[in-house]
């Protein structure tokens, strides 16, 4: 262990999922040819004034209530000011003392071990334009201007990078359950910027800190702080000072690289946006946005222990996306059994996913589906052989469980006399196998099983088989 | 007497009537100001084709009996920093020399639906910031009054244009002042409406927080029509205010009788010319006669009103004339490698030097370390500004002063000692931090040159502002007067 405590804070930003950019009427569909999705005020042309999009704070505060922020009942914008190409009016509306929420939490779990992670605020911005740049010169794409964000800062409380993973995906998983935001950091609507520093166990004042950008997934937020803690360390053990530095994770090479050297801090020159005025949030405002927040993934996890009788990691499991949970919910109220529909959810449903790199809602699988399919292999009408191939025409094509069987001829083979016609026809074929089993090398078995499930094209029921082989060998 | 003499109720009888078309109102215009603004040199820009186009149609419209606007025909000159779709915008600045804006201001939407006709955009101090027209990144406008003296400023040329007989009225912008003080400067009517009464969506901000658009005409009467057709409330503007627009004509009964007058000793104390003191009295003598009465009061916080008023606008400004970066339009230096360089060059080369000067000013103001000291103090004193305002509103009705501390100035003569030229200011920019509406209308002359009497009202109380300023003008001559040019 080192004689090194790391401390890291991350902050994060999230698009919301807004019909409209959050001062204009401009859309903010992503993939738009560049430069369409624009008007006079995402321009920053002269004269222009913004308006409040209220979709856009009505999302900031379900974010804000779901991450048990406290809500500030007067809220205010503020002009963050810098000039860079992807910044038509040179200042950010952004909020600076007063934002939507703020004193907020999450609970992460690492290793079995639950630990709250604070959250010191969430606050509205507008998101800057894009820049491409090329040999002739950069390009600037204004689309994504004013495109409603929230930037969510933690505490300092994050000591591990694993710790800063589980943070991340338990952020996105409340976020997305709040339905406010995709969260997908493959289309930007999710960045997270991390910060870190080391000090000696026992110090009070934190270590000079470091900035690491470019980190386009969770696993890579992991891999650049453990590089950086490692990196740091390194330094420090060698009698070297650390710089606040921004640094940039180097997927090729897995390490961070030096973008610039900090000295002292940005002065934006915050101060309060006059073309705007002060949002006052009452009870009655708080109360519907609230209500607007679905159950939440603790409280699931909690739910699908406690009502089914799941094991704490499926529940886990189950819980990371709403999509994945509500489709497990709807798969038990179609009458799975919680176990199996956990199971093939986790397993089958998941290894389909991750393998065509595909959402649940771009299958053709149904609850419904899925569920007739485990009920289909409760009362042994097909075995799990054969269910992986009914398994892939529900989720390829959809349909009936039941029809696909019929259809297919997929039933089981249960008809003891059927079978052990079989059964004596492959024993008679494979003496060398009966021989063996006799000088009492048990694998026979499992050779012959396979031999009556070949020759019956798998429909056979395979406990059933496995009896009938033993009992006809037992007879020779 | 010239048809331009005449007032908007005037020209409408005779368009009525048939005595005249909006043709004959447009080409009595273009005459006059082919004429005069070689001298005056109030417009930027003319939109002489269009407007003759604009006229034959609306005279269509006189022949076809169409529903016709609240100013039908009626010839406006537009302050440059208001934008006009397709009529070149520059707020007199040269970083925005060739701009065409994309869109139309929505009190320039609103004088289209009233049937105006927008003859030009009208010079100005660079993005409004200046007391004098001598800050125009192209060229100073004249005093009609006297040539070799300045119009006032920033809307100068909005206000020499109105009192030259260029047009009928016009548009200015104002700030600290900078429609009122041209208006005394100048001898005709100046409106400084409630702040939010009227859409600042397409001005092109100088101190979001203080802007408000006014109209500059001859007459109170002129003042108040052009009022009803640009007030009210805009949803492009988030700091513009929901409240029923009044009838404004209705509000010029003639009566003052009982009306209690604020007088702020402040107003008529240290720096205020002799002249314009008296002038000022002869008015109140005038309002005494009509049963009106007054006393002395005072605004104790006044004195700090200068100093609040540089920082606050200045920090606002930075920050709005940021955008001007010669990135996406306006200029762009080609003497530049880099970004930074480029950034750096455009901005030397576009802005003057006054406007540097409050980009400066408000760029150090809202600096890490001095936020406090400087920016939220002074909004903290604008607190208690605003409730010197209000305090004395309990008791009256309407605060009557003069406008500005002395008439016109000579060109050139305070350019090199802007704190001066920040005095101008002083009695105009209260108003402003307070955001009350207040008037200037004339009041007599010194040497020859107007002074202006300012009324200021309580907030969204324009028709009693006018209801005074009329019952005045009524009971005087001073309206009457009119430069030689």
């Amino acid at each position: 262990m080192s004689e090194f405590e790391t401390i890291i804070g991350l902050e994060v930003h999230v698009e919301l999922k807004t019909n409209s950019k959050i001062f204009c009427g401009c859309s903010t569909n992503f993939g738009a040819p560049p430069n369409t999705n624009v008007c006079p005020i995402c321009l920053g042309h002269p004269g222009v004034l913004p308006v409040v999009n209220h979709q856009a704070v009505d999302f900031a505060m379900r974010a804000a209530l779901a991450l048990n922020c406290e809500i500030n009942r007067e809220t205010k914008f503020d002009r963050k000011n810098y000039f860079y190409p992807d910044n038509p009016k040179a200042y950010q509306v952004s909020q600076f003392d007063k934002p939507i929420g703020e004193h907020g939490w999450i609970e992460i779990t690492v290793n079995g071990n639950k630990k709250k992670i604070g959250i010191t605020r969430i606050h509205m911005e507008e998101d800057a334009g894009k820049l491409t740049h090329t040999a002739d010169g950069s390009l600037v794409d204004l689309n994504r201007q004013g495109t409603p964000l929230v930037e969510i800062v933690s505490e300092p409380d994050i000591r591990t990078p694993e710790e800063a993973y589980a943070y991340l995906e338990k952020l996105k998983a409340i976020i997305q359950y709040t339905g406010v935001s995709d969260c997908k950091m493959e289309e930007g609507s999710l960045r997270c910027d991390a910060n870190i520093s080391i000090r000696p166990y026992g110090q009070e004042k934190f270590g000079t800190k470091t900035e690491l950008k470019n980190l386009n997934s969770f696993a890579f937020v992991q891999k650049g702080l453990e590089y950086e803690e490692q990196r740091q360390r390194e330094v420090v053990s060698n009698g070297g000072e650390i710089l606040q530095e921004t640094r940039r994770y180097d997927e090729a090479s897995k390490s961070t690289i030096l973008m610039r050297v900090k000295e002292g801090s940005d002065d934006y020159r915050y101060f309060p946006e006059p073309d705007l005025v002060s949002i006052f949030i009452d009870e009655e405002w708080m109360a519907r946005v609230k209500s607007d927040i679905p159950e939440l993934p603790d409280a699931r996890q909690k739910r699908y222990v406690s009502d089914f009788g799941l094991p704490e990691y499926d529940a886990k499991v189950l819980t990371m996306t709403k999509e994945m949970a509500d489709f497990f919910e709807a798969t038990i109220a179609a009458g799975a059994d919680a176990k199996q529909a956990s199971n093939w959810i986790m397993g089958e449903v998941s290894a389909y996913l991750n393998n065509e790199g595909r959402e649940l809602d771009q299958t053709a699988l149904t609850a419904e589906g899925l569920a007739g399919m485990i009920k289909l292999i409760a009362d042994g009408t097909i075995s799990n052989k054969i269910a992986k191939t009914v398994f892939k025409e529900l989720i390829e094509n959809g349909g009936d469980a039941e029809k696909i069987v019929k259809e297919k001829g997929l039933v089981q083979i249960s008809d003891e006399g059927a079978i052990r016609e079989i059964v004596v026809k492959i024993l008679d074929a494979n003496e060398q196998s009966v021989a063996d089993y006799k000088d009492g090398k048990e694998k026979a078995v499992g050779f012959l099983v396979g031999q009556v499930m070949k020759e019956t094209k798998g429909k056979a029921n395979p406990p059933l088989v496995n009896k009938l082989i033993v009992e006809e060998l037992k007879k020779r | 007497m010239s048809i331009l003499d005449k007032k908007i109720s005037e020209l409408h009888q005779l368009l009525h009537t048939k005595e005249l078309s909006v043709t004959d109102i447009v080409d009595a215009t273009f005459d006059r100001i082919h004429q005069v603004d070689g001298k005056v040199r109030a417009f930027l820009t003319l939109n002489e084709e269009f407007s003759r186009i604009k006229a034959k149609q609306l005279d269509e419209k006189l022949v076809s009996g169409a529903d016709r606007g609240l100013l039908f025909g009626m010839p406006i000159g537009i302050k440059d920093n208001i934008v006009t779709k397709g009529i070149r915008t520059t707020c007199a600045s040269r970083i925005l020399e060739n701009f065409e804006p994309i869109y139309d201001a929505t009190v320039v939407e609103r004088l289209n639906n009233a049937d105006t006709i927008t003859i030009g955009k009208l010079n100005m101090d660079e993005f409004a910031m200046g007391s004098s027209n001598e800050n125009s990144g192209f060229h100073p406008t004249h005093n009609p009054w006297d040539l070799s003296c300045v119009p006032g400023g920033s809307s100068g040329a909005s206000a020499a244009s109105v009192s030259a007989g260029e047009v009928l009225f016009s548009l200015g912008s104002d700030t600290g002042g900078s429609i009122r003080q041209p208006a005394a400067f100048c001898g005709v009517v100046g409106l400084k409406p409630t702040y939010g009464l009227v859409s600042r969506y397409g001005l092109v901000a100088f101190a979001s927080s203080l802007d408000q658009i006014g109209p500059i005409t001859r007459t109170v009467e002129d003042n108040a029509y052009l009022l009803q057709a640009i007030a009210g409330n805009d949803p492009m503007d988030s700091t513009s205010a929901k409240v029923d627009i009044p009838d404004y004509l209705a509000s010029f009964t003639g009566d003052v009788n009982g009306l209690k007058i604020a007088v702020p000793k402040e107003y008529l104390g240290e720096g205020v010319q002799p002249d314009v003191k008296e002038r000022v009295m002869e008015a109140l003598k005038v309002l005494e006669g009509l049963g009106a009465t007054w006393e002395e009061v005072s605004l104790p916080h006044s004195r700090y009103a200068l100093a609040t008023y540089y920082l606050l606008s200045s920090s606002e400004a930075s920050a709005n004339l940021s955008r001007f970066d010669g990135v996406r339009y306006g200029l762009r230096s080609d003497n530049s490698d880099n970004l930074i360089e480029m950034y750096k060059q455009s901005r030397s080369e576009g802005f003057g030097e006054e406007v540097k000067r409050r980009i400066m000013l408000g760029t150090f103001a809202l600096s890490s370390g001095y936020y406090d000291a400087y920016y939220k103090k002074a909004q903290k004193v604008r607190t208690l500004i605003k409730e010197d305002f209000t305090n004395i509103f309990e008791k009256y009705d309407v605060i009557i002063g003069p406008t500005a501390p002395s008439a016109s100035f000579k060109c050139g003569s305070m350019t090199k000692d802007p704190l001066t030229m920040y005095m101008n200011d002083i009695l105009t920019i209260p108003v402003n931090l307070a955001g009350v509406p207040a008037i200037s209308v004339p009041c007599g002359l010194s040497d020859g040159l107007p002074i202006g009497l300012q009324i200021i009202g309580k907030h969204f109380d324009e028709s009693t502002i006018y209801r005074v300023a009329h019952a005045f003008e009524q009971a005087t001559e001073h309206h009457k007067a009119k430069p030689k040019l």
